[in-house]
């Protein structure tokens, strides 16, 4: 077993951390912000059912959990250029960039699945509740806004954050696309310097730590936010 | 005397289904301004569908309601600006469990009437102290007994300064010995001249400051009559048992 070289973590813990974990850790958290934003959206669209509205968000979202998400990111850095252009109606294809692109497919793959929770929750309000906002006097988007929504989502939060725990690990298929972030930054160390059993043994490792840490959290945050009913 | 004989509420052949069944059945009956109503029956009997069909949280197939002149079921009718005219009282309370005490009270004074937070707390706390709860403000919901949280329901639907209140069975959840505390405010507001409307079994109630009494039973308003006439001669022999199956403990 000789020619172990647990040295060169060491020496590329700058580069692996600075700059790979940073990506990751704002990817991870902007693509959560947007995915719980944009899931809301779905969830609250499907729940209202207007017909033709209700059907499309449903599609998106049973569309999106049925892909792998590999093949979503594939896609999505070679249409995203393409969409932006038709959007913005400019003449030729918009250079998004990696960090962009990845955040944009994130966004749009997790609100799936953070819709799914939202609708949980959501659905979990009684509707005695929404009708004792109405009988004050209350709008239907007040009475989402400062009634159902901050309930649904302190009771969600759990399931929302354990959610963004899998994000985070997802985040490492981006390496894929060749972009730098803790994954990719350890993989390209591992290949400049041959030590491939050191670095992905490392990287393994700090992923673990990172979402143990997390759930620990996670499971403590359960029991402060339980609301007293 | 200008006769102003335009009543607070009337209800105009008030038909309801729920699919093929029909819960209510030609209701009709009017209450006048400062007048307290008190509507009882059996359990499904209708007598909660027919007063959120009064604010129009429940709708209705059938017939007319007005509140202040202002039709409940008109499509043109705003009905969050009307809902505000309205108080409402629930079962279960209903208050905003994520929200203190205090928010429960300002939070629609802000947002539906445009007050100041400043004007919505002070309207606030006054209500509080009226109904003995003002230490509790910044309590939230859940750390409160079911009548304190019932008083606060109370509290929550007269800080948006109604024009009649509804009550939908506000005692049937509460424990026994706190029935009493939330009645003792129910009384007071009807001794002050709050035109009510109020779904209850509690008879006691009825017969100290209800002016009317309605009877229900199988979506249908059975009688409608003064409370005196109510207690001694009732005249269907629905409301004869019901009221003899009620009166005996």
């Amino acid at each position: 077993m000789a020619g172990f070289d647990f040295d060169v973590i060491q020496r590329s813990l700058p580069y692996l951390f600075l700059e790979g974990m940073r990506f990751t850790l704002t990817l991870t958290a902007l693509a959560a912000l947007g995915g719980i934003a944009f899931g809301t959206l779905l969830a609250l669209v499907r729940l209202a059912a207007v017909q033709p509205f209700a059907l499309l968000a449903a599609g998106y979202v049973n569309l999106m959990r049925a892909v792998p998400l590999v093949l979503v990111i594939f896609w999505f850095y070679f249409l995203v250029p393409y969409m932006g252009q038709w959007i913005t109606g400019a003449e030729r294809p918009i250079a998004v960039g990696a960090f962009w692109s990845s955040l944009i497919t994130f966004t749009l793959f997790e609100a799936a699945y953070f819709s799914e929770i939202m609708r949980a929750g959501i659905q979990s309000i009684p509707r005695a509740q929404v009708q004792a906002s109405y009988a004050l006097g209350m709008t239907y988007l007040q009475t989402i806004a400062s009634i159902v929504l901050p309930q649904a989502l302190r009771n969600m939060l759990p399931v929302l954050l354990t959610q963004t725990i899998i994000l985070f690990q997802d985040t490492s298929l981006v390496y894929v696309l060749s972009i730098t972030d803790f994954l990719g930054a350890a993989s390209k160390v591992a290949r400049r310097d041959g030590r491939l059993v050191e670095m992905y043994l490392f990287a393994a490792f700090v992923y673990f730590l990172i979402s143990l840490a997390a759930s620990q959290l996670v499971r403590r945050l359960q029991r402060r936010v339980a609301i007293v009913k | 005397m200008t006769a102003t004989v335009t009543p607070m509420i009337t209800i105009a052949g008030v038909s309801k289904w729920y699919g093929p069944i029909q819960v209510l059945k030609d209701c009709r009956t009017l209450v006048e301004k400062g007048e307290v109503v008190v509507i009882c029956g059996p359990s499904g009997s209708g007598k909660s569908t027919l007063i959120k069909c009064v604010n129009g949280l429940e709708p209705f197939e059938k017939g007319e309601i007005t509140v202040d002149g202002v039709s409940v079921g008109d499509k043109s009718t705003n009905l969050p600006m009307l809902r505000a005219r309205i108080g409402m009282v629930f079962q279960h309370f209903e208050l905003f469990p994520h929200l203190t005490v205090m928010r429960n009270l300002t939070l629609a004074q802000v947002k539906v009437l445009n007050r100041s937070r400043e004007e919505a707390t002070e309207r606030g706390l006054r209500l509080l102290d009226r109904v003995g709860l003002k230490a509790h403000a910044h309590r939230y919901p859940g750390e409160l007994s079911g009548g304190q949280q019932q008083r606060v329901a109370i509290a929550r639907a007269l800080a948006m300064d109604p024009i009649a209140m509804l009550f939908d069975e506000p005692t049937s959840a509460l424990d026994p010995e706190m029935i009493g505390e939330v009645l003792d405010v129910m009384v007071s507001l009807a001794r002050e001249g709050m035109t009510m409307m109020v779904v209850t079994h509690e008879m006691g109630f009825a017969s100290k400051v209800a002016h009317r009494v309605i009877f229900m039973d199988q979506g249908e308003i059975v009688e409608d009559a003064p409370k005196a006439d109510f207690f001694h001669k009732p005249h269907s022999e629905r409301a004869q048992a019901f009221l003899s199956k009620i009166l005996q403990h």
